[in-house]
């Protein structure tokens, strides 16, 4: 068992209890694989947490939670800092009043990814602070570093934690003597949060002000560290490199980042000077290594061939060796699939059966994409399918439009599919276009979260429910259908039949929940007709 | 100590990888040991691989076991074993479900906890620590059936050196 002072906590366990501790007030988020256990965790430890429809309403819910001075996270995955973006740069100009730290869970190697882009690059292009962990200590105490630069410097921090940081476990000691934050209360700063160009132009002048004194600050900043050694190598590291960096070569000298956006660059300098070689180890994007030989300073990389993938241990040692043979390949695992008795298989037996053209989503059904199906055509980013197959329908002639169909999951659909479905009202392909949305009532690719089509918040507990087909027939839409999918009849074949030959705009709404949350759904139904059956509760959300 | 203990576990979706590795690294932390544990788990759901790594000594940097630095791979299932072994460091020691006699084992839910046992045996922590995991990291109604089934896996590999 744990003992109290000395805990083995994953990254995201340790960031949600620096959270709680800190009295962070408000946590929103979306579900995304590494970030997700963050806002679960924050909400067991009795924190309140929330997921929003998307990662910009989840910024901005946390933007207004630190314009009233409280102390507010945000949590999401690498691209969902994408859809994001828009607050988060403006949020740099106005600041916040409270505590913003915007963690971004990035994904190298793409455990669980569509691409493996480097969110350090954000820091730069807002122009935010950045702090990079390395393991679960630092998770927790840059937690408090993040909360406590973003209230100096009056400022969102951006958090950024990769794969190996959030899901590894390593220990953690928590500060004994948590404190507690001011309270909420809203103070007018009508120049300083109303963003028309007369208040942005001097906005934008205060945010470069304030990223030259953290840079100032953060040379003699704690957060980073030099361990010392031989001379003879120097290595410049941040986040998990800084472990892999550790083990493959004990003996060098190394400067650990952890302030990693506006860099010391005068701290950097003097080490550099007094190593006589030195190499720079990141993952990803040769983030560091060009601003700092941007500056003058002259370091070296590493070769193009480790820009793919995560780092480890031999690749560490492969980089400081300039070893630029090829790598052994792993072997294959075994891939996932689509469960058994998904509902989904039926859908996408129907589709391949069909020689549709199918414009995937994110989720659990981009397995249709493997054999036995092989039925998807695309998938680029949370909620594209309706984009991609309208644009498709368009274009492409008759005999080929005519097949075209979109395919989306519930989350998906509420994150950023509920635009592309006002797309195809407004401007409706000439033969109409074909919507399936697979319905099983989570998120379930990221671990059965709920979303607002579920009716149930973070927490499992009752609250507003978005239904799908009635936002759909208020748009207009008059094929709207909803069906049980069922194996042994060919009742979805036919009605996706009906559809793709009708030549109107059509939503099938395939709905069953997900099969390894049946248990679960039915005691949330359970508690759901307790609440509302008992005459002394609370009057239920509409 | 300066060594560092390299344990990879490999299984498919289901089979309670990561709880092995959850009770592994709780028994290194109860013995005063620097632990690490990694996992990829993304899409552990859909019953694909699902490996993870845990290590453990005076001080461990990497969370990731270096490939052909394990010192013990547990594998699960039988066709996880060659994509895997790649894993292991030369000399270093495979347990495959063949290391537990099937038909003694409570139920078949409890081959992870059997092939803890049996990985028990090379390893310097006490029996009362792996029990006591056993006994906080699961519910109380498995304890019995879990402890049996260690104490199979544990026994196997202590006859058999």
């Amino acid at each position: 068992m744990n003992e109290p002072n000395r805990l083995l906590l994953s990254g995201d366990e340790a960031i949600a209890l620096a959270a709680r501790h800190a009295g962070v007030a408000l946590g929103a988020g979306y579900p995304g694989t590494p970030s997700t256990e963050i806002l679960e965790h924050f909400s067991e430890l009795g924190g309140h947490a929330q997921w929003s429809p998307n990662e910009k309403v989840a910024l901005e819910v946390t933007i207004g939670a630190a314009f009233g001075g409280a102390r507010a996270i945000c949590t999401m995955k690498h691209v969902g800092l994408n859809v994001a973006s828009d607050p988060l740069f403006t949020a740099a100009y106005t600041g916040v009043s409270g505590a913003l730290v915007v963690v971004s869970a990035d994904d190298p190697g793409m455990a669980s990814s569509q691409n493996e882009q480097d969110n350090r690059r954000y820091a730069v292009a807002a122009g935010l602070p950045m702090l990079e962990p390395s393991d679960s200590q630092e998770a927790y105490d840059f937690m408090w570093a993040a909360i406590e630069i973003s209230e100096r410097w009056k400022i969102p921090v951006l958090y950024r934690a990769t794969t190996r940081v959030c899901h590894s476990y390593t220990i953690v000691q928590p500060r004994e003597n948590p404190a507690a934050p001011k309270p909420a209360n809203f103070e007018r700063d009508i120049r300083g949060r109303v963003m028309i160009p007369a208040y942005a132009r001097p906005a934008h002048r205060r945010l470069r002000q304030k990223l030259a004194e953290m840079q100032e600050w953060n040379e003699t900043c704690a957060l980073n560290h030099i361990v010392e050694g031989d001379h003879s190598l120097g290595i410049i590291t941040s986040g998990i490199s800084f472990m892999h960096a550790r083990e493959a070569a004990p003996e060098a000298r190394v400067l650990k980042l952890g302030f990693t956006h506006p860099l010391p660059m005068k701290k950097i300098a003097r080490f550099v000077k007094a190593v006589s070689r030195c190499v720079v180890i990141e993952e990803g994007d040769p983030y560091l290594v060009e601003a700092i030989r941007a500056a003058g300073i002259s370091v070296e990389g590493k070769a193009d061939m480790y820009r793919f993938g995560e780092l480890d241990v031999p690749r560490v040692r492969r980089i400081l060796n300039n070893d630029l043979s090829l790598e052994p390949a792993k072997p294959p695992g075994k891939p996932p699939q689509l469960c058994d008795a998904c509902q989904y298989r039926i859908v996408f037996e129907a589709l391949r059966k069909r020689d549709c053209i199918v414009a995937g989503d994110i989720g659990c059904y981009t397995l249709g994409v493997l054999q036995p199906f092989e039925a998807i055509d695309s998938c680029v980013c949370m909620g594209a399918s309706l984009g991609v197959g309208l644009g498709l329908r368009h274009v492409l002639p008759p005999d080929q439009a005519r097949r075209v169909v979109s395919v989306i999951g519930d989350s998906t659909f509420v994150h950023s599919g509920i635009s592309g479905l006002v797309e195809m009202v407004y401007n409706p392909p000439p033969n109409g276009h074909v919507l399936i949305i697979l319905d099983n009532s989570t998120t379930a690719m990221t671990g059965h979260q709920e979303h607002p089509g579920t009716g149930r918040t973070l927490a499992h507990e009752p609250t507003g429910k978005v239904v799908i087909e009635d936002l759909a027939r208020s748009l207009g839409i008059r094929r709207v259908h909803v069906i049980e999918p069922h194996f042994g009849t060919d009742e979805f074949d036919r009605l996706l039949t009906e559809c793709l030959e009708s030549n109107e705009l059509a939503v099938i709404i395939a709905r069953r929940p997900c099969i390894l949350i049946a248990k679960q759904l039915k005691q949330y139904e359970a508690a759901q007709c307790e609440c509302t059956a008992a005459p002394s509760a609370a009057p239920s959300p509409a | 100590m300066t060594k560092i203990n390299n344990i990879v576990v490999a299984g498919l979706g289901g089979q309670g990888v990561l709880k092995g590795t959850d009770i592994l690294a709780d028994v290194a932390l109860r013995a005063g040991y620097d632990v690490k544990k990694s996992e990829i788990k993304g899409m552990s759901q859909r019953g694909g691989s699902v490996t993870g790594d845990v290590r453990f000594g005076h001080r461990v940097h990497s969370p990731m076991v270096p490939a052909g630095e394990a010192d013990f791979l547990l594998v699960l299932e039988p066709t996880q074993v060659e994509p895997h072994r790649y894993m292991l460091r030369p000399g270093g020691i495979l347990i495959t479900p063949e290391a537990v006699p099937a038909d003694q084992l409570p139920n078949k839910k409890t081959l992870n906890v059997a092939l803890l046992g049996a990985l028990s045996a090379h390893l310097p922590m006490a029996e009362e620590l792996w029990l006591a995991s056993l006994h906080s990291g699961f519910a109380e109604s498995f304890f019995d059936g879990n402890r049996k089934a260690f104490l199979i896996g544990r026994a196997g590999q202590k006859q058999g050196k």
